[in-house]
């Protein structure tokens, strides 16, 4: 069974085409990336998922339960990461988890509590208000928030946007855990170093519409950026393209590995002495830039 | 089944609760210095009903207009306030139905409501001879008037795009209907012109009735005063269903 599975959904805000026919399976247990430049629509996205929003046509299940004809089962098989830093001044984080809790039947939760406040290193801050916590530790306790039903499927919209070095690195430790653990993992973010090394499939959206869904290891394949940065003393060879890059250095762009063979002879065979090489992989941002730009 | 209800009523009280020396101490100092100021002012100078003295009279209707006043505002600043925070994605997130959503927020602007006028007639209860005539009158106004206001809050903050747009809507609304009811004085002082225009004021119709319940005599039958306020209630909760289970200004 897909932990989320979209059919043609379509969302419209007054002359915007925020959703127009996304389809969507992501399988259970997958570590799976949403990637897009603001407003191609994964925040409208999530929030249909979530029942924020309502699409205009289309449907939207998770583990089986349709978002809006079941969207007890569905909400409860989900736990959300909003994007902006949202808490409620009233409350302790104790409090707002055990609230939290509530909210979704669950009114002895406290172990899990405990359990869920000691992974975030958040156990010191228990009795603490939320007005008086910094903004790395607000984000942690919207990560408890939740997680405080166990949910099977976790959706982290922009969850490391203005968190520093040393909280990304726990909180992404944490949540490699829970997808170990067999939770289903969708994050969105706009560091596309992050989603390269964590997600295994990947979907990038443009207004409102998937323009690439693959493996992330395929992505980085597909995609023709394999480069070669080459410095030489003598004469370029007028038979090899090049770019210049920086310097007298020069750039020339491969199919694959094999090509770099061919690349070295013809600089043999044209008399030149390489004096630096290197071997440029592409990396996400490179597909990312590319597919938007052919979309 | 509902699975969020009992928390998301608990968390509403304890919001205000937390806050009690603003949301209850607060409007029940204002509702006795009314009753000093007017009471000492107008006490020997009016006799409502033959045989009650001014303040009297006045203690039930501020007592009522702090319990309608009051549960206004807690509805209507809650939600209003988690809107622009945008920590209301905590309640729209899990299994609430809009049923309970709806329940959870009137409940406790009642319970607010109900927790103020209490306070108002203890702290008043020293100044005036008060006789409790009906109390299952006072109860039912009580808990219908609150519910009609808490209601109207909730409608308030939906609509509403900024927190000025909701002070504006209680302002502009919500206490010229509260003071032109009479709290202060009973219609049948007014001309015959103002005393027909407030007849259209339902707030008018939970005062009368509410007092009734203690002196047993009002302008208008309590019974056709419940009637009106039960229709009210009716209307006002029908508006906000259809809001909530729209997802108006909520869930986009």
């Amino acid at each position: 069974m897909a932990a989320i599975q979209i059919k043609q959904v379509f969302k419209r805000f007054g002359s915007l085409q925020a959703l127009a026919g996304i389809d969507l399976d992501i399988e259970e247990g997958e570590f799976f990336g949403l990637l897009g430049p603001n407003g191609a629509g994964k925040t409208t996205l999530i929030s249909v998922l979530a029942g924020l929003a309502r699409s205009d046509s289309g449907t939207a299940r998770i583990m089986g339960h349709d978002v809006v004809a079941d969207y007890r089962n569905a909400r409860r098989a989900l736990g959300m990461v909003p994007q902006e830093l949202v808490f409620d001044p009233f409350f302790t984080v104790r409090e707002t988890l055990r609230i939290q809790s509530g909210y979704f039947g669950l009114r002895a939760n406290d172990a899990w509590i405990d359990e869920v406040m000691a992974s975030l290193d958040l156990t010191a801050k228990a009795d603490v208000n939320m007005r008086a916590l910094s903004g790395g530790m607000k984000r942690r306790v919207l990560v408890a928030q939740a997680l405080v039903h166990k949910p099977p499927v976790i959706v982290l919209d922009e969850p490391t946007a203005g968190v520093d070095v040393e909280l990304r690195q726990g909180l992404w430790q944490f949540i490699q855990r829970l997808n170990r653990d067999g939770h289903t993992i969708v994050l969105t973010t706009h560091y596309l170093e992050e989603a390269e090394s964590m997600c295994a499939r990947i979907a990038m959206l443009k207004q409102g519409r998937i323009v690439a869904l693959d493996s992330t290891a395929n992505l980085l394949r597909h995609l023709h950026s394999l480069q070669l940065r080459v410095r030489v003393r003598g004469e370029w060879p007028a038979a090899l393209e090049a770019t210049a890059s920086g310097g007298d250095a020069r750039v020339v762009k491969l199919r694959d590995y094999d090509e770099v063979e061919s690349v070295l002879a013809t600089l043999r065979a044209g008399g030149c002495h390489i004096e630096e090489m290197e071997l440029e992989q592409p990396d996400l941002e490179d597909v990312f830039l590319e597919i938007m730009k052919r979309q | 089944m509902m699975t969020g209800f009992p928390t998301l009523l608990y968390k509403e009280v304890l919001r205000f609760w937390k806050v009690g020396f603003q949301t209850v101490a607060a409007p029940v100092l204002t509702a006795l210095l009314y009753l000093l100021i007017f009471g000492h002012v107008m006490d020997q100078r009016v006799r409502i009903y033959d045989s009650v003295s001014y303040t009297a009279f006045l203690v039930p209707g501020l007592v009522m207009m702090s319990v309608l006043q009051n549960a206004f505002a807690n509805a209507s600043s809650s939600l209003i306030q988690s809107k622009m925070t945008g920590n209301l994605v905590f309640v729209l997130l899990p299994p609430i139905s809009y049923l309970e959503f709806f329940a959870a927020y009137v409940l406790a602007a009642v319970t607010r409501g109900v927790v103020v006028g209490a306070g108002v007639l203890v702290v008043t209860w020293p100044f005036v001879e008060l006789a409790v005539r009906d109390p299952l009158w006072i109860m039912l106004f009580a808990l219908a008037g609150s519910a009609i206001l808490g209601t109207l809050g909730m409608i308030a903050a939906i609509l509403a795009e900024k927190i000025d747009q909701v002070a504006a809507f209680q302002n502009f609304l919500i206490m010229p209907l509260t003071f032109l009811s009479g709290v202060f004085y009973s219609v049948h002082s007014l001309p015959a012109f103002w005393q027909g225009v407030s007849h259209f004021n339902p707030v008018f119709y939970m005062i009368d009735g509410f007092r009734y319940g203690f002196f047993g005599v009002s302008d208008v039958d309590p019974r056709m005063s419940f009637a009106v306020v039960a229709a009210c209630l009716a209307a006002v909760s029908a508006m906000a269903l259809a809001l909530l289970k729209s997802g108006y200004k909520l869930r986009n």
